[in-house]
């Protein structure tokens, strides 16, 4: 018998009959020695037994001789075998507890370490409460479904920290649209996404500035398009998803999507100059219509532009006046106070309204050089044929990173398009309709999501029709709390790095269950490649130390995966030797 | 005043017996074994730990008389005066804490008392660590009513900690058995530990 399928009935037994037999057999088995000879082997450190608790509370796992409150964090996996069936979870709470209360106010002496002995384990205790989230098949290691528990073990159920072995069992082996995305922060052993889950709702990347949103959302964009489940349109602000990015804490750059799938990736500019630091130009470049941009667009930038509700409404006003598609340019066309004046008296809109909507629109918009009266090209239509043509689409924002009004035009006007022409398609071809699925990569999620403009902001529909058009969201935002509520309740998969801000983890954590340890697991993160994943695309939270990137082992160990055929045969965690650059070679997955 | 000690380590016998403790009378003055002592009674063996011993007069009607009042040491007022040691008897008492089942010591309360008259044996140290080498019996120890008892149970302790070679090592045993029994009384607990330490 391997010593991880012994009973606990065979522990208390087998310790009482090896104490007995230093000299005469006795009746009492001592539990204390049964509890401190128990080690479980296969990498399943004993940590104790189930003594009571609840499943909306968890169960408290009284902590054996040895296990020690220190090895045991908020957010670690234990694996609690239960009478007739095994349950998976996570300690939500570790705790000092002791028999009796007055040991508080009458503590051992400093200096008397036998009392101390005597007292630890026994009237002074470490205990542990462990949240039970799934229920693995009875024996370890033998397939059979993982299942949400609906229940808790019993009493006295033996407790051991989850094996590497276990937390594969929970989250499925690398290949097919599983993506490893790293290692839990207290094993080695994979955790992987499920692409496939991820993305059929919207998604969320949080995290406070510099904990590595970016560098995390690059590296799940690669999983996604490897697995080829969805296509993919990037709004890069800071020009970190196309040809490479920063690597701030090693202080280098990284391949990016361009540069590791040449001829899967688009990348489109919106600075002609494309003062980027790419070794390739954009294969196009971005330009907008006065004719493009419509009132909606207007009232979503109403903030940015820092017009009045009323001066945003005239934009309508002036819609109806000049057509749709000829507002804008008549509008600009007119230049004396006078003449303003008067069209807002003849469309019945305020004059000082309409004359600070001319003010902003001249000096802030039309400045813009890539919003012109005469477009070279259709750029939605040019984005909409790669698209159609399977590519990925990564749309750098180069030298208008930082602006802010820029950033929010063109992203809402592209996406406001886009979801058009996807719903006509979806309506056309009806529910389940062959268009590949869309993911749009949205940076400063709050300012399109926060409340006042999310019902009106395409990104808002987006979020709030799921994928009812095929088209969901990934939201990357360090203000997570700025975000309209109704929509974060809509994202499917949350991965959260670091949050400083109190509102922000409420934000994050609204309706997660088990947001208590979910908060303390979070607060524990380290501020760089460490993140907490919850939600649809991983069976239960999971606080993950991110994998490699950037490194030419690591780009060799992803590129080796190779989607839709099984496990792959070089694992994350074994970079393959010898993958270099991939510029100047055959791309084999996509040759 | 004191006599030789029986040559089979017999002390005395029992004169009263109950299931939980029994009295027994010395064969000799001030003849009892130390507090927490190990005793075994009668055969089948009924084990019991010692935590009472007085010296009184036999008859309970007659107070004893000072006597000393011109003599020059303790030792005279014996010598010059020999019935004494007819007129006063000591007597211990101890607690039940097993018996022979079949040949292996059980840590529990035998069916039946022991016998009156049965005669009552001081345990040897090789005795004492078979006896003590688990630690079930410190249960009926330390739940029974009789005063003092946390100073019985760590006299018991030291006892059998000095008749090993690893004293330490069963003074934690014990210890750590006391506290699992002494679990919700933190204060007893710790002065009983003391007193081992």
């Amino acid at each position: 018998m391997r010593a991880e399928e012994r009973s606990p009935e065979d522990e208390v037994f087998v310790d009482a009959v090896d104490s007995g037999s230093a000299g005469a057999s006795f009746a009492l088995p001592d539990g204390g020695e049964a509890f401190a000879s128990d080690n479980a082997g296969g990498g399943r450190a004993f940590l104790g037994m189930v003594v009571g608790g609840s499943l909306g509370d968890g169960v408290e796992v009284r902590l054996a001789e040895g296990a020690s409150v220190e090895d045991v964090p908020v957010g670690s996996y234990v694996v609690i075998q239960g009478e007739t069936r095994r349950f998976f979870g996570m300690v939500s709470e570790v705790r000092l507890a002791s028999t009796d209360g007055r040991l508080r106010s009458a503590p051992p002496p400093p200096n008397a370490p036998i009392v101390t002995q005597a007292l630890t384990g026994t009237v002074a205790y470490g205990s542990v409460m462990v949240r039970p989230r799934l229920t693995l098949p009875s024996v370890a290691g033998e397939p059979g479904d993982i299942e949400p528990a609906r229940t808790v073990p019993a009493h006295f159920s033996r407790a051991v920290k989850a094996s590497p072995a276990d937390v594969a069992q929970v989250f499925g082996e690398e290949g097919g649209a599983n993506f490893v995305i790293g290692t839990p922060l207290d094993m080695e052993a994979a955790v992987c996404l499920d692409l496939k889950t991820l993305l059929q709702r919207s998604n969320g990347v949080f995290g406070k500035s510099g904990t590595g949103k970016s560098f995390l959302t690059r590296l799940l964009l690669i999983g996604v398009l490897q697995s080829r489940l969805s296509s993919l349109l990037i709004f890069d602000m800071h020009d970190e998803y196309g040809w490479e990015g920063g690597d701030v804490e090693r202080g280098r750059r990284v391949k990016s999507l361009k540069q590791l799938f040449q001829s899967e990736v688009s990348v489109f500019a919106l600075d002609e100059r494309r003062a980027g630091r790419s070794k390739v130009g954009p294969d196009s470049t971005v330009e907008i219509g006065y004719g493009e941009i419509t009132p909606d667009d207007i009232m979503a930038l109403r903030e940015t532009l820092n017009v009045s509700e009323a001066a945003a409404e005239a934009a309508f006003a002036l819609g109806r006046r000049f057509g749709e598609g000829q507002w804008l340019r008549e509008f600009l066309l007119l230049e004396d106070a006078g003449a303003i004046g008067d069209l807002a008296a003849s469309i019945n809109v305020n004059g000082a309204a309409l004359a600070t909507l001319h003010r902003r629109l001249q000096n802030r918009l039309a400045r813009f050089p890539f919003v012109t009266d005469a477009p070279g090209a259709d750029a939605v239509a040019a984005i909409m044929d790669h698209l159609d043509r399977g590519k990925h689409v990564v749309l750098e924002f180069g030298r208008y990173g930082d602006d802010t009004l820029a950033y929010m035009l063109v992203a809402n006007l592209l996406t406001r398009r886009i979801h058009d022409s996807y719903r006509e398609r979806q309506s056309a071809d009806g529910e389940g309709g062959s268009t590949k699925p869309l993911t749009i990569v949205i940076e400063e999620a709050h300012r399109f999501l926060s409340p006042a403009v999310a019902s009106q902001s395409p990104f808002g529909i987006i979020a709030r029709e799921m994928r009812k058009n095929n088209v969901t969201l990934l939201i990357v935002d360090q203000r997570p709390s700025a975000i309209d509520s109704e929509v974060l309740s809509q994202v499917g998969t949350k991965v959260c790095c670091l949050l400083d801000d109190e509102r922000d983890v409420d934000a994050v954590m609204a309706g997660a269950s088990g947001s208590r340890e979910l908060r303390m697991t979070l607060a524990g993160l380290r501020s760089r490649q460490q993140a907490l994943f919850f939600g649809e695309a991983v069976p239960i939270p999971v606080a993950v130390q991110v994998r490699d990137y950037g490194s030419e082992s690591s780009y060799s160990a992803l590129m080796g995966r190779t989607p839709g055929r099984g496990r792959s045969t070089a694992p994350a965690s074994i970079p393959r030797q010898g993958g270099g650059a991939r510029d100047d070679e055959e791309d084999p997955l996509f040759p | 005043m004191a006599t030789t000690p029986h040559p089979d380590a017999r002390i005395g016998e029992v004169v009263e017996a109950a299931s939980t403790a029994f009295t027994a009378e010395c064969y000799t003055l001030y003849g009892a074994p130390a507090l927490g002592a190990l005793v075994r009674v009668g055969d089948p063996a009924v084990y019991g730990v010692v935590y009472s011993v007085t010296t009184a007069a036999l008859d309970p009607g007659r107070r004893v008389a000072a006597r000393g009042a011109t003599e020059p040491d303790e030792a005279s007022v014996y010598r010059n005066n020999p019935q004494i040691a007819r007129l006063l008897a000591t007597h211990l008492q101890a607690l039940v804490v097993g018996y022979n089942g079949g040949g292996t010591v059980v840590q529990r309360l035998p069916a039946a008392p022991p016998h009156i008259h049965a005669f009552v044996h001081c345990c040897d140290d090789a005795d004492l660590r078979a006896f003590t080498e688990t630690l079930g019996y410190l249960h009926l120890l330390s739940t029974a009513a009789v005063p003092a008892i946390d100073e019985v149970i760590a006299a018991n302790v030291r006892l059998a900690a000095e008749a090993r070679v690893d004293a330490d090592g069963f003074r934690r045993r014990a210890a750590r058995a006391l506290a699992e029994e002494l679990a919700s009384d933190v204060a007893r607990l710790n002065a009983i530990l003391r007193s081992i330490a």
